[in-house]
C-alpha cells in the first residue's frame, strides 16, 4: 500500500525525509545542558508557593496572613481577593459545542474552594523553602460544604450544585444518532452490551508544570518564560486577563521535559504567577512540586460508558449504540474546555468498522475533584476500549476468531473517501493493510495453538488485537470555530545567512519528541543543505511565526509542511540570485547539499557560502533590482478535510497469574498509518512512548478519591506509573499512505500508541481469562479486579 | 517539597552520634540513608527538630562472620546485601530479600539499620529478621543491648528502641545445614511495597519441613510471625492447614492496592509458592 505519492523529485542525495538522522539536541540534553524553566534565574526573582485547598468543598473564610509574613524571606502574601483586581476571570466554553456551560474561574478562588489542590491563597518569598515555610503557617478558615463525588449521582436532584448559578451539574450533552440503530438492533442476530469504566489519571510529566513570569514597568512589558505546548495561545490568555496589549507579551518556551497534553491549558496557580509578576513588577517563579502536580495538573478519562452492538448471522456489525457519562470536576478547563473529550468519545467509537446506525451520547458532569481536560489521545483510548469490547464479544458471540471479525467489518482499503457512523470523514485509511500485516508480524495463528498448548498445563494467556483511529492535523474545526483564539495554521520562516547555513524559525514546539528533528530534516531536504547547517527555532512569540503549537498530533503534519514548503521557496530564491551570478537559467541549476549545481548533471557549480558572501558583503556586484530575499516563511492550514485521520491496529499478549491476578505483558505488537515517514525511529520512539501511556491507564494509573473528594494518589509511590520492568518488547510496523492534503503527506503519530493499547491489554487479560468465564472491564486492571472478576475474592468498590 | 527549617550535625562515631542526640534531644532523629526520612520531611508529612547524620560512620558498615554469627553493621547498605558472598552463603534470604526493595539508587544509599529503625511493616528485612531469629544489637549510653527480632517489632513504625539508644547491628545466626530459606512477595511493580510477602526458612527433612519460620510483611502493622501455620507444619500437617491457619495468624486491613481479603489470599499463595521453594520440589513460578 506505500503509494509514493508526491515525493519523487525530492528524492535525491541530500533526501532526509524518511530516513533516521540523529536528534541534533539529544547531546545537549543527555549531557545536562538543558534549559528548562527552572533552569532560567534572573535577578530580583522571588518563588511562589501556594496554599491549595484541603477540602473538596468549602466556603473560604477570614485568611489570617500575617504569621507567613513574619517567616523569614516571605515578601508578600496574595489572596484570591488581591489577584481578582489584577486577573479577570474566565469561562471556558466552545460556541461549536451547543449548551455547553461553566462557572467563571479565578486564577486563585476567591469566595469557594472547589476540589482539593485548587490553589487559594500564593505566598511570595525570597526562595521556594520560604515560601513553603510561610504557606505551613497561614490560617485559613474554611466552612466545608456538601461534596460531589459520584459522577453516577452528580445529577440527582438531591445532589448539591457546585456552581447554583448554573442551574444543575450538566456541563455539556451530545446525543448523535445515524441510520436507524432501534431497527437495526432489532433485526440483529445477535446484542452484546457491556459497562466500560476508564481509570481517571493524568499525564505524569518528568518536568513538572513551570513558569517564570516577569514584568517591566517602564514597557509595560510582560515576558513569561512558561513549560507550555502552546506559546502564542498563552500569549492571547495573559494579555486578555491581564489586561496588557497582546503584542506586549512575550511567551518564551524553551526546552520542556515532556507534556502529553498537561500544559497546553490554563492553570489558575500559572496566571496568579503572571498576574504577582505584574503587581510586583518582578520575575516571579513557580515550579509545581510532584505533589501539587498530582492535584492540580489536569487529570483526564474520568469514564463510564455503556455499550451495545448487534451482528447479523454472518458476523457484520449492523449496529452501535454508547452512552457516555464522564465527571470533569468543578470548572470545564479554559480555553479548550472539557466538554472534548466526551465529544471524541462519541466521534471516534465505532470509527474502523463499517456501520452506518450509530446512537451516541455524552453527558458531562461536574464533580468536586481536579479538572480533567485533554491529555495524550483524547478520547481515543476509551472510544478504542469500547469499541474493541463489543467487537471480542460480538465474535464471541457470533462464533468467530476475533481478528477473522474484524476482517468482515473493517472499513475497506478502497472504500475511500469514507465517512463514518459519527460523520467524521477520512480522506484515505489502511486498516485491511494494517490487520493483515500485524497478523503476519505476530504469527498470529502460531500464538493460538501456544495459548492453547500452555492452556493444558495451567498456564493462562491471552491475545488481544484492537484496531483505531487517530485524529491528527485538526483544521479550525477543533477550536477556531468554536471561538477559541487558538491557531489551527502554523508557519514556518526559513533563512540563508552568509556563510550558507540556515536558520528555521517555526511556530509548532518540541516537548522532547523530536520536532526540531523533523523540521531540520524538512528544511534540510526542502533548501538542499546538509543537515547539520540547519538550526531549528521554536517557542518564542516575539521571534516564530504565530501558530497553535504543538498538540492533537500537528507538529509533522502542519509544523512540517509550512517548514517544507518555506525550504522550497527559500531555494527557489537562491536560485533567483545563482542564476544571475552564474548567467545561467534559474530551472537549469539546483541547491544539492549546500552546493548550487547544474540541474541535469549534479556538476557543483558555486558552494552557498560564495552565495551568501556576494548577497551579504558584495551586493553591489548584483543586478540592480535582483530580488535577493534569502529569507522566505509559508504558512500552512489544512481546508479539505477537518481532520486527518490515521490509523493502525495493535496487539497485546499477556499471562495471568489466576492465583493472583497478576498480568504479564509478553509482547505488544502495532501496525500504524501516519502517512508519510519522515524520520521512522521518532516514529517508532513516539509510538512505543505511546504504548506505555496506555499500558499505564490499563494497568497502573488511577487517581482514586475518598467519598468526600480526597485525593488518596497525590505521590508517586501510591500512583502507578508505568515502569521498564514491567514493559513488553514492542514491534513496531508501518504502512503508509500520505495525505494529499499536502506536499509532505504527513499525518500524526502521536497519539496512536496511547489509543489503542488500553483495549488490546484487555481483550488480552479477557481472552486469558474465558476459560473461567470472568471479564474485567473497569480499567485499571488490577490484580484485586481480576481476583475479584474469577470471583476469588468480593469486589471492593474503590 | 522543602523540608521545614531544621538543625543538622554529622557524627563521626558511634559515641560522638549519642552525644549530639543528648544535645538535640529526643526528638532530634537520626539519619542514615535517608531513603524515607527525608521523603517524609520534603512532603512535610514529617517534622524533626534536628537530624544526627551517622552516614559517614564507616565502622557500622561491615559484614563479618563471628562464629556461628552473622553480624551486620547498622549502615551496611541493601546493595552490600544483594553482592556479599557471606549473606549470600550463611542468610540467603537477605541475598535474595534485598533485589526486592524499591530501586537501585535507593538501595545504593538505603540501610539494613534504618529499614529496621524504621520499622515500615511493608518492609522486607524487618520480616528478614523475624524469620531468621535474627538479634538487634542497640547502642546507648549504658552500652550495648541485645533485642531478639520477635521483640524488636512492636507496631506500625514503633521499635522496641528505647530514647538515646541507636541500632547498631544485628546478628543472625549462620544457616545450618539442612536449612533452607527462601523470599518472595506479590508487588504491582518492581520496586513497589509489596502488597503481601514473606520470608520462610526451615530444616528440610525427609519426613517434611520442620522448625519452620514464617514472617509475612505488608499484612499487618508490623512484620509478623505466622505461628500456628507454623506449628501446623511442624506437626507435619497439609499445608492446606497451614493455609487455613493463616486466617487466625493474620489480621491485615485494606489498603490502596488491596483489600483485607485479598491480602489474605496472596498470604496462601504465597504460602504454597514458599514452601516448593524450600523444598525444591517446584521452582513454582516467579511471583
Amino acid at each position: 500500500m506505500t503509494v509514493n505519492l508526491h515525493l519523487s523529485e525530492l528524492d535525491r542525495p541530500n533526501s532526509y525525509i524518511g530516513k533516521t538522522v540523529p536528534r541534533p539536541n539529544a547531546p545537549r540534553l543527555v549531557e545536562g545542558r538543558g534549559v528548562y524553566v527552572d533552569d532560567v534565574v534572573l535577578p530580583r526573582m522571588v518563588h511562589v508557593a501556594f496554599f491549595r485547598s484541603p477540602h473538596a468543598h468549602a466556603r473560604i473564610g477570614e485568611i489570617a496572613t500575617a504569621a507567613a509574613l513574619a517567616v523569614p524571606g516571605v515578601i508578600r502574601v496574595f489572596t484570591g481577593r488581591d489577584i481578582a483586581d489584577i486577573c479577570s476571570p474566565w469561562v471556558a466554553v466552545l460556541a461549536h459545542l451547543k449548551g455547553l456551560k461553566s462557572a467563571p474561574q479565578h486564577a486563585l478562588a476567591v469566595e469557594r474552594a472547589t476540589w482539593v489542590g485548587e490553589p487559594v491563597v500564593a505566598v511570595v518569598a525570597a526562595t521556594r523553602a520560604a515560601a513553603e515555610d510561610g504557606v505551613a503557617v497561614l490560617e485559613v478558615q474554611f466552612e466545608p460544604l456538601p461534596v460531589v463525588a459520584d459522577m453516577e449521582t452528580a445529577l440527582d436532584p438531591d445532589t448539591p450544585l457546585i456552581h447554583p448559578e448554573l442551574g444543575d451539574n450538566l456541563v455539556f450533552q451530545r446525543l448523535h444518532e445515524k441510520g436507524e440503530p432501534d431497527a437495526a438492533m432489532a433485526g440483529a442476530a445477535k446484542v452484546v452490551e457491556a459497562v466500560f469504566h476508564t481509570g481517571r489519571h493524568t499525564g505524569v510529566c518528568l518536568e513538572p508544570r513551570s513558569i517564570l513570569a516577569n514584568y517591566s514597568r517602564p514597557e509595560n512589558q510582560l515576558t513569561v518564560h512558561h513549560s507550555t505546548q502552546a506559546p502564542h495561545m498563552m500569549q492571547t490568555i495573559f494579555a486578555k486577563h491581564l489586561d496588557l496589549p497582546e503584542g506586549n507579551v512575550r511567551v518564551i518556551c524553551g526546552d520542556v521535559g515532556g507534556s502529553y497534553g498537561v500544559k497546553v491549558h490554563v492553570y489558575p496557580d500559572e496566571m496568579a504567577v503572571a498576574a504577582i509578576a505584574k503587581a510586583m513588577a518582578r520575575p516571579v517563579k513557580f515550579v509545581a512540586d510532584r505533589l501539587e502536580s498530582f492535584a492540580s495538573d489536569i487529570h483526564a478519562r474520568d469514564h463510564r460508558i455503556k455499550g451495545r452492538m448487534g451482528v447479523d448471522a454472518q458476523g457484520r456489525i449492523v449496529a452501535m449504540e454508547i452512552d457516555d457519562l464522564t465527571g470533569i470536576g468543578p470548572y470545564s478547563v479554559y480555553p479548550r474546555t472539557s466538554a472534548i473529550e466526551g465529544n471524541q468519545v462519541v466521534n471516534l467509537c465505532g470509527g474502523p468498522y463499517d456501520f452506518q446506525n450509530y446512537r451516541a451520547q455524552t453527558t458531562v458532569v461536574l464533580q468536586n475533584k481536579t479538572p480533567t481536560c485533554q491529555y495524550r489521545a483524547v478520547g481515543h483510548p476509551i472510544a478504542t476500549a469500547v469499541t474493541e469490547g463489543l467487537v471480542d464479544l460480538a465474535a464471541d458471540a457470533i462464533g468467530l476468531d476475533p481478528a477473522e471479525f474484524r476482517r468482515r467489518n473493517i472499513v475497506r482499503d478502497d472504500a475511500y473517501p469514507y465517512t463514518s457512523a459519527a460523520n467524521m470523514r477520512f480522506e484515505g485509511l489502511s486498516h485491511q493493510a494494517s490487520l493483515e500485516k500485524l497478523l503476519t508480524m505476530m504469527d498470529y495463528d502460531a500464538l493460538r495453538a501456544e495459548q492453547v498448548r500452555l492452556r493444558e498445563r495451567g498456564i493462562h494467556r491471552g491475545i488481544g488485537l484492537a484496531s483505531f483511529i487517530e485524529l491528527t492535523n485538526p483544521s479550525p474545526f477543533m477550536y477556531g470555530i468554536g471561538g477559541a483564539r487558538i491557531s489551527a495554521q502554523d508557519g514556518c520562516t526559513v533563512r540563508m545567512d552568509p556563510d550558507g547555513s540556515v536558520v528555521a524559525l517555526s511556530g509548532v514546539t518540541e516537548q522532547g519528541q523530536g520536532t526540531d528533528t523533523i523540521l531540520a530534516q524538512v528544511v534540510a531536504e526542502g533548501v538542499g543543505v546538509p543537515i547539520e547547517r540547519v538550526r531549528v527555532i521554536t517557542g518564542d512569540t516575539q521571534v516564530t511565526p504565530y501558530g497553535g503549537g504543538t498538540w492533537a498530533s500537528r507538529g509533522a503534519g502542519i509544523g512540517g509542511e509550512a517548514a517544507l514548503q518555506a525550504g522550497l521557496a527559500l531555494r527557489e530564491n537562491i536560485l533567483v540570485v545563482a542564476a544571475a551570478m552564474l548567467q545561467a537559467e534559474a530551472g537549469a541549476l539546483d541547491v544539492v547539499a549546500g552546493e548550487i549545481v547544474d540541474k541535469a548533471t549534479g556538476q557543483p557549480r558555486m558552494p552557498l557560502a560564495e552565495l551568501g558572501r556576494i548577497v551579504y558583503f558584495r551586493g553591489d556586484t548584483l543586478p540592480k533590482g535582483l530580488p535577493r530575499e534569502l529569507v522566505a516563511t509559508r504558512h500552512f492550514i489544512t481546508s479539505d478535510y477537518p481532520f486527518a485521520f490515521t490509523n493502525g491496529v495493535q496487539a497485546s499478549y499477556v499471562e495471568v497469574d489466576v492465583e493472583t491476578g497478576f498480568v504479564r505483558l509478553l509482547k505488544h505488537w502495532c501496525v500504524e498509518d501516519c502517512g508519510r515517514i519522515i524520520n521512522p525511529q521518532l516514529v517508532d520512539e513516539q509510538v512505543r512512548g505511546g504504548i506505555v501511556q496506555g499500558i499505564g491507564g490499563a494497568l497502573y494509573e488511577h487517581c482514586l478519591y475518598s467519598e468526600d473528594g480526597q485525593l488518596m494518589t497525590a505521590n508517586m509511590a501510591d500512583y502507578l506509573v508505568p515502569m521498564a520492568a514491567e514493559m513488553p518488547d514492542m514491534v513496531i510496523g508501518h504502512v503508509e499512505t500520505p495525505t494529499r492534503e499536502s506536499l509532505l503527506g504527513a499525518k500524526g503519530a502521536g497519539e496512536a500508541g496511547t489509543a489503542g493499547a488500553p483495549a488490546a491489554i484487555m481483550n488480552a487479560i479477557n481472552d486469558a481469562l474465558k476459560p473461567f468465564k470472568a471479564r474485567v472491564t473497569a480499567m485499571p486492571f488490577t490484580p484485586e479486579r481480576i481476583l475479584a472478576a474469577l470471583g476469588t475474592i468480593p469486589e471492593r468498590r474503590l | 517539597m522543602k523540608p521545614a527549617p531544621l538543625s543538622y550535625a554529622r557524627a563521626s562515631d558511634v559515641g560522638h552520634a549519642l552525644a549530639l542526640w543528648r544535645e538535640a534531644g529526643p526528638d532530634a532523629r537520626i539519619l542514615a540513608g535517608g531513603q524515607s526520612l527525608l521523603a517524609g520531611l520534603n512532603l512535610r508529612l514529617a517534622e524533626v527538630d534536628g537530624l544526627i547524620d551517622i552516614s559517614r560512620i564507616a565502622s557500622l558498615r561491615t559484614i563479618d562472620l563471628v562464629g556461628d554469627t552473622l553480624r551486620i553493621g547498622a549502615l551496611t547498605r541493601h546493595a552490600d546485601l544483594e553482592r556479599s558472598d557471606l549473606v549470600a552463603l550463611h542468610a540467603p534470604a537477605l541475598a535474595q530479600a534485598a533485589p526486592l526493595i524499591a530501586h537501585p539508587a535507593i538501595r545504593t544509599r538505603g540501610t539494613i539499620g534504618g529499614s529496621l529503625a524504621y520499622a515500615d511493616p511493608a518492609a522486607e528485612l524487618p520480616a528478614c529478621m523475624l524469620a531468621l531469629d535474627a538479634v538487634i544489637v542497640a547502642q546507648g549510653d549504658g552500652g550495648e543491648r541485645r533485642i531478639a527480632a520477635r521483640d524488636f517489632f512492636t507496631g506500625v513504625f514503633e521499635t522496641g528502641l528505647e530514647p538515646f539508644e541507636l541500632l547498631i547491628a544485628v546478628e543472625i545466626p549462620v544457616l545450618r545445614p539442612g536449612r533452607a530459606q527462601a523470599v518472595r512477595e506479590l508487588a504491582r511493580r518492581s520496586g513497589d511495597y509489596a502488597m503481601a510477602g514473606l520470608v520462610a526458612a526451615a530444616d528440610v527433612t525427609p519426613a517434611g519441613l520442620r522448625d519452620v519460620r514464617l514472617a509475612y510483611f505488608g499484612v499487618g502493622g508490623s512484620p509478623v510471625l505466622a505461628r500456628a501455620a507454623m506449628a501446623a507444619l511442624d506437626a507435619g500437617r497439609p499445608v492446606a492447614e497451614a493455609e487455613a491457619a493463616l486466617d487466625d495468624d493474620l489480621d491485615p486491613s485494606d489498603d490502596l492496592q488491596a483489600s483485607a481479603a485479598m491480602k489474605r489470599h496472596l498470604a496462601k499463595v504465597l504460602l504454597r509458592r514458599v514452601l516448593a521453594d524450600l523444598t525444591g520440589t517446584e521452582q513454582g513460578r516467579p511471583a
